[in-house]
């Protein structure tokens, strides 16, 4: 079937990379990328670094400029999609237009899950999603004193390693024993802790939130479920999120905790795609279940999949994942899924924060840990993509480097 | 405004107009060039912004540091004047630099 019009609903990341690649590739049909966002189609990461820092301009946050999608005729539409009617393809805009397809991408990424606490709605609570938060946010962390940071995820670290280095005191309140703990090991969660502790941060672990104290509709503090308070002019929440399913789930798509779609990425309708972190797609690096991700690399490397696969190239996905994070002066890089990891052999110097944490499963490496050793980052990728060989005893041998066993092992 | 003059492992050039204050990644991805992906957008976190600079430019552009040189030891076909282009800003009078592409960025 000729393929004249390719809709794409969420203008972010991956969204983005579907109409860029799929003119790389040469495609020449219309394509419609369609976005609730004010503006230009733009990168996150730096919103709860850099651009808060002031280290990047808003300029440094577009994917391209706008004189971009006309020379490249792109049509970027400034709406909200509402319905997706699959027996006549066509998609419904919040402005009443509707919007023919041949082929459908969703790309519509997640939300932050809300703080659900009394006091949750008052003024200087924020959640980091969108440029508009950032741009809330930055004015006010510059002249905060008291921060509380709820959740020692990725995006609340990032935020609190901003907010100490501007002079803030900062308390982080986590649930669980460690940061990050549901991502990296408890030797990468240590060297962070030590780190953050050294910047100033305090933590307060096994600790909810209880309620939000307020003055005249303004944040003042927190009490924590256990009755603790703490002074706060500002708070700052990264729980998790929540995929944005709303629109697959009313059009009768298959779901899983995300929009499932196939190894090429397809949906249960043949018409229609998905990816990002609204999509829950079978990784070979997770036995073929099905994994959701939240990273640029998944947003990236499956856009270039499917753009790839609609001008007549499919081929099952099989991109590694990887990640960074980066706070204060740690740059932390994972390559692969840790899940089921059950041994590790650490290489560098914890107490000089370079550490690579390599992640064993009965035996095979299935993800590496980097802090400030973006060296043997790089060297993971490239042993993790194809089946490693590397043991742990060879790991653990006395002056074992991971680029040197690399360069060693290429086929 | 200057003008970047890219020239991709084919042999083929591009004039590209870049802004002082930008990185040569950005500036190469807001033209689409090939060849250059800049994936993490300039977070010095993935080496697909890899670029060699004409001998004639290097030292225009601050040395490679820390991250930067970490992540170039391993990336395919590294030369003495290999840089992650996410890292380079172009400044005033930098009209006529010079970059020459890898083969690949993998
Ligand atoms: C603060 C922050 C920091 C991050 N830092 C990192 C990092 O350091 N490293 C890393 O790898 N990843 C990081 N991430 C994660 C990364 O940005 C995301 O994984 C990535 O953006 C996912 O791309 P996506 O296209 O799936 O979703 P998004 O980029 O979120 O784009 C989805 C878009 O769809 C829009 N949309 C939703 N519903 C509709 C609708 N019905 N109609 C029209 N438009 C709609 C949304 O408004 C949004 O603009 C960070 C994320 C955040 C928020
Ligand atoms: S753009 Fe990623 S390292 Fe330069």
């Amino acid at each position: 079937m000729a393929l004249n019009s390719v809709v794409i609903v969420g203008a972010g990341q991956g969204g983005f990379q579907v109409a860029a690649s799929l003119r790389q590739e040469g495609y020449q049909g219309n394509i419609t990328l369609i976005g609730d966002e004010p503006g230009l189609p733009y990168q996150r990461p730096p919103l709860s670094k850099a651009y808060l820092l002031g280290k990047i301009s808003a300029t440094a946050l577009l994917f391209r400029p706008e004189d971009f999608y006309t020379q490249q005729n792109i049509e970027l539409v400034h709406d909200q999609a509402v319905a997706v009617d699959r027996n006549n393809r066509q998609v419904r805009l919040a402005s009443g237009r509707s919007v023919d397809y041949d082929h459908l991408v969703l790309a519509m990424g997640a939300h932050n899950r809300p703080l659900a606490v009394p006091g949750a709605e008052a003024q200087g609570v924020f959640g980091i999603k969108t440029k508009a938060d950032a741009d809330a946010l930055a004015p006010l962390v510059k002249e905060a004193r008291n921060v509380v940071v709820v959740g020692a995820g990725f995006v609340g670290l990032e935020f609190a390693a901003v907010a100490a280095a501007n002079g803030a005191t900062v308390h982080v309140l986590e649930l669980g024993d460690r940061p990050m703990a549901r991502a990296v090991s408890r030797e990468m969660s240590e060297l962070f802790r030590c780190a953050h502790e050294g910047w100033g941060v305090h933590f307060d672990f096994r600790q909810g939130i209880g309620h939000i104290l307020t003055e005249g509709g303004k944040v003042c503090g927190v009490e924590t479920v256990e009755g603790k308070r703490l002074l706060a002019d500002l708070v700052v929440y990264g729980i998790g999120v929540i995929p944005n399913l709303q629109l697959a789930l009313e059009a009768g798509l298959d779901i899983d905790n995300g929009i499932t779609v196939d190894s090429t990425l397809l949906t249960s309708d043949p018409h229609i795609s998905s990816l990002g972190d609204v999509a829950a797609f079978p990784c070979i690096h997770n036995d073929q279940k099905l994994l959701r991700l939240e990273s640029v690399q998944n947003a990236v490397d499956q856009g270039r999949a499917i753009a790839a696969r609609l001008v007549g190239k499919p081929a099952p996905y099989t991109a590694l994942p990887w990640f960074w994070t980066d706070q204060g002066t740690l740059k932390l890089q994972i390559a692969g899924l840790s899940n089921g990891c059950d041994s590790t052999v650490m290489l560098g110097a914890p107490e000089s924060n370079q550490l690579s944490v390599l992640c064993f499963r009965q035996d095979q490496l299935v993800a590496v840990e980097s802090c400030n050793r973006p060296g043997d980052h790089m060297a993971a990728r490239k042993i993790l993509a194809r089946p490693p060989r590397l043991t742990p005893a060879e790991a653990a041998a006395p002056g074992f480097e991971l680029k040197v066993w690399e360069a060693a092992n290429r086929d | 405004m200057p003008t970047l003059t890219f020239i991709e492992h084919s042999g083929t050039t591009h004039e590209v107009h870049g802004e002082v204050g930008q990185s040569v990644m950005q500036a190469a991805t807001f033209a689409m060039l090939p060849g250059i992906q800049g994936d993490c957008g300039g977070a010095c976190s993935c080496a697909t912004c890899h670029a060699y600079v004409d001998e004639a430019w290097v030292e225009r552009f601050p040395p490679a540091e820390g991250t930067e040189v970490d992540m170039l030891d391993n990336v395919t076909e590294r030369r003495a004047n290999s840089r992650l282009s996410c890292q380079l800003v172009i400044a005033e009078g930098m009209d006529g630099l010079l970059i020459r592409l890898p083969a690949s960025q993998y």
